[in-house]
């Protein structure tokens, strides 16, 4: 549920994609597509350079404490610095902490961290500085560390390079989330007896990382610069970052097909437009880099709804979905079916072997008459609301497709629009809902994404991206607590399969889709996709190799 | 005179004082608050956390106390703190007032100039060739969408003929000073303000030649045609001086709509100004912000009025303030 890409809403992005299919047309017809000729050999990676990147929407803030959208996420990767990073295999490896142990009964965690490290500001970086942040940010106002990180008792600083964790109950999840946005370490000597919420240096800010905050440009860029004293040698290789905010989609396409920007991370484009700029020679489209996200596309059913209440009803939903086909013809391919809640991607606690729901019209419609509701003279059943996540096209069409897909066993469906403010307030306050779409981003482990789609623990606080469905069930509460304090993995993994198979027996929400997100950059760039968590981590590898000459 | 512009200070304060009421109530209609919006996008939310934004956005307090609040800034021209955003409203506005009356003005300029000339050219040729050209050109500017003549401006001048930048306001990655920042900024202005300058220029275009027509056809034109003044001469200083009203009018409308900004087309090329600020605000429930835009414009709107109650007395002195 993190980090979402959100769009800018309604109508305006909708004619846009119209225009932007025009201009593609327009463009080809023309034939002027700019090519470029060269070959990757004699290529050889240069220093300096300026970078320029999408930004998309505007941030509301650079500092990762608080809020955990994407735009701030993708710039304050770059300032922060993480305890640790995540490869592709999403294990971490060394950041600002150079090794940790985690204690044989999960009490004690200890990290050694770098020394030498400075903030930008030239104070030196120091385990008070983890300590103050985990106390004031981890633990208490960060939207989705505080449960991983309230079994943490006591922080001990031995001295300056040593932070040792002691906890009441393990809590084995922290390792996933440690990176320089999931964890973020703020400097203490600028945070402490502040408000924290208000602080300037929010817009301003300070880190360790590889590239120094120059300015934000509302409404049209922030800058960073290299960090000349950043702790690994050489690194970063580029001078400076553009994050260029370009609130149209078509005005993206155009801008990346000319070379005006060389980065764009996150979906910049629609699918259709990332399919023509991946022939280009110039580009690539890649989608990697978002690994340590997962994010899952899924339905959520409102199981207090008259007709959604009866399982039977939630089953049939699910048999009548052709998720291969919604993958490929709603998503251009860049999602792939989701069997359970807990992604693929998630190779230890995702469970293969679990009840299933194939495409299957005939069983859907005995489903159906089972739970007693027949076609009527029409052929209707019953009619159903549906609400997608207002986040661009590619939910209206998602949507649209279910609107298809119900109508063939019986089912009626009305789709509904309206804003993310008005969405949120209508299916996790007001609960006002029948059926709703809408996805998370999982993480590294269940426990960080995955489980509070079915919590009950929050339900009546209206939360957002809590427990949509209004699902209650004491055994699935008992295991997400359980394993939330496990030590052994072994049987954290025990857990998490016994939860998947009880919540898709039950299937309050329904998996539909695992998302692959996609990056757009130049070709004559290394170095920009090099690890797991990548969108949300920095650039210092990133550099320009030198442009083949013309001949 | 005096008279006339005292009483229109004091129908200003009423009228301000209304659309402040109005405003406030009317958008705190709209479903979801500003902490949900956030809680949205950070994709993850605990109660503690909704309550901490709540809290730091003065949200727990009831409706009339923010209300209360909200008149007692306007009444010391504090149009409050936009949270969201961690900045005062009227530095968030301040920012990107230059942007956006330069955009406007120049728009709105060309198509002043532009518009009237070719209206005045049709009326003057109505019903020959030249008349029916621009009568098509001005329809047809009228009738495409906005951003679409925007998305096709850039494909050809950006991408495909390379002379004019996607868009933005200043090339920020060349680090330009002094003369080569205008003339960078010129450059970047020149698709944004011709997409929507051809967008009005259409309007003043239709409206000219419509109301100089209508003057051709009074008595006083006849009667100096009848004394025998050149064509030329009834053209600009009878018909033409007679037109200007109905332009006076639109110019006064479109002026007084100039902080609102272009939401499309300062979307399509990217362009820092007030409109897209005002929508991302509505969707943000960044209500604070919101308000304030309104109001300012609110405010350009009333003094834009009288402006032009004063220059119909100029252009037509049968015309007195009452």
């Amino acid at each position: 549920m993190i980090g979402r890409d959100r769009q800018v809403a309604g109508g305006i992005r909708r004619r846009m994609v119209v225009a932007a299919a025009m201009m593609m047309t327009a463009a080809a017809a023309v034939g002027v597509l700019p090519v470029s000729a060269g070959s990757a050999a004699a290529q050889e990676a240069r220093k300096g350079g300026t970078l320029s990147i999408i930004l998309q929407p505007e941030p509301v803030t650079l500092t990762p404490s608080t809020n955990m959208a994407q735009p701030t996420q993708v710039v304050a990767g770059n300032i922060f610095d993480g305890l640790v990073a995540y490869d592709f295999d999403l294990k971490p490896k060394p950041a600002l902490a150079e090794r940790w142990e985690v204690a044989p009964d999960g009490l004690t965690i200890t990290f050694h961290l770098r020394s030498g490290v400075k903030w930008h500001d030239g104070k030196p970086f120091s385990a008070a500085d983890v300590k103050w942040s985990l106390e004031n940010i981890w633990k208490t106002i960060h939207p989705r560390n505080k449960s991983l990180f309230e079994n943490v008792t006591q922080v001990d600083t031995p001295d300056d390079s040593t932070v040792i964790l002691r906890l009441s109950k393990p809590s084995l999840p922290i390792l996933s989330v440690l990176n320089g946005v999931g964890a973020p370490i703020l400097p203490k000597h600028l945070y402490e007896g502040t408000d924290i919420l208000n602080n300037p240096y929010n817009n301003k800010p300070v880190g360790t990382g590889p590239f120094v905050f120059k300015e934000w440009k509302r409404g049209e860029y922030v800058e960073l610069a290299r960090n000349p004293d950043y702790w690994e040698a050489g690194k970063p290789y580029l001078d400076r970052l553009l994050f260029r905010i370009i609130p149209d989609a078509a005005a993206r396409a155009a801008a990346i097909e000319k070379g005006e920007i060389q980065y764009a991370p996150y979906n910049p484009v629609p699918f259709r437009d990332a399919e023509r700029l991946s022939k280009l020679p110039r580009l690539k489209v890649d989608t990697r880099g978002y690994e340590w996200l997962s994010p899952l596309l899924y339905l959520d059913f409102n199981v207090e709804n008259q007709y959604l209440k009866d399982v039977r009803v939630r089953r049939a939903i699910a048999h009548a979905i052709d998720r291969a086909a919604l993958a490929k013809i709603v998503w251009f391919g860049y999602a792939k079916p989701a069997i359970s809640p807990v992604p693929s991607s998630l190779v230890t606690f995702h469970n293969a072997k679990l009840p299933q729901y194939p495409f299957d019209v005939k069983k859907a419609e005995a489903l159906l008459d089972e739970a007693g509701f027949k076609r009527d003279a029409n052929g209707v059943r019953f009619t159903l609301t549906h609400d997608f996540l207002p986040y661009g096209d590619d939910y209206r069409r998602t949507g649209e497709f279910l609107k298809q897909a119900l109508k063939r066993v019986g089912i009626e469906v009305t789709i509904r629009s309206q804003d993310s403010a008005a969405f949120i307030k209508r299916v996790y306050v007001d609960r006002d809902f029948d059926f709703a779409i809408s996805y998370n981003n999982a993480f590294p482990d269940p426990q960080i994404g995955v489980v509070r789609a079915f919590w009950s623990g929050w339900l009546g606080t209206g939360t957002p991206w809590t427990n949509g469905s209004g699902y209650r069930n004491a055994r699935a509460d008992a295991l997400i607590q359980e394993a939330g304090v496990e030590g052994d993995p072994a049987k954290r993994v025990a857990e998490f399969n016994e939860f998947q198979d009880i919540v898709l027996g039950d299937v309050p929400s329904l998996p539909l889709l695992e998302l692959n997100f996609f990056s757009v950059y130049s070709a004559d760039l290394q170095g920009i996709v090099e690890q797991g968590d990548q969108v949300y981590s920095s650039l210092k590898n990133a550099r320009f190799v030198d442009a083949p000459k013309a001949n | 005179m005096l008279t006339y512009l005292r009483r229109s200070a004091a129908q200003l304060v009423f009228v301000l004082l209304g659309i402040a009421l109005i405003n406030f109530f009317l958008l705190h209609l709209a479903p979801g608050d500003a902490a949900q919006v956030l809680a949205g996008e950070s994709g993850a939310a605990t109660p503690e956390y909704m309550e901490a934004l709540r809290r730091q956005f003065g949200l727990d307090q009831p409706l009339y106390i923010q209300f209360l609040r909200y008149l007692g800034n306007l009444a010391t021209f504090d149009l409050g703190y936009s949270f969201r955003q961690s900045l005062p409203v009227s530095e968030l506005i301040l920012q990107r007032l230059p942007a956006t009356l330069l955009l406007m003005g120049t728009a709105i300029g060309f198509a002043l100039v532009a518009g009237c000339s070719l209206g005045f050219l049709a009326a003057r040729r109505a019903g020959k060739l030249t008349d029916t050209v621009i009568s098509i050109v001005a329809l047809l500017f009228y009738a495409t969408p906005v951003f679409w003549v925007g998305i096709m401006l850039i494909v050809v001048f950006s991408v495909i003929l390379d002379w004019l930048p996607v868009g933005g306001m200043t090339s920020v990655e060349a680090n330009l000073s002094g003369l080569a920042l205008v003339g960078d900024v010129a450059l970047h202005l020149v698709l944004p303000a011709v997409t929507l300058g051809l967008f009005y220029l259409a309007i003043y275009a239709r409206l000219m030649r419509a109301a100089m027509l209508e003057v051709y056809g009074q008595d006083f034109v006849r009667t100096a045609r009848a004394k025998g003044v050149r064509p030329r001469r009834i053209a600009w200083r009878h018909v033409l001086r007679n037109a200007l009203l109905p332009i006076v009018t639109t110019l006064g409308v479109q002026l007084g709509s100039i902080l609102g900004g272009a939401v499309l087309v300062e979307t399509v090329f990217s362009w820092p100004g007030l409109g897209r600020l005002a929508f991302s605000a509505l969707f943000q429930r960044d209500l604070n912000l919101l308000l304030g835009i309104l109001f300012c414009s609110s405010v350009v709107v009333v003094l834009v009025n009288i402006a032009v109650d004063l220059v119909y007395t100029l252009l037509d002195p049968r015309i007195e303030l009452g």
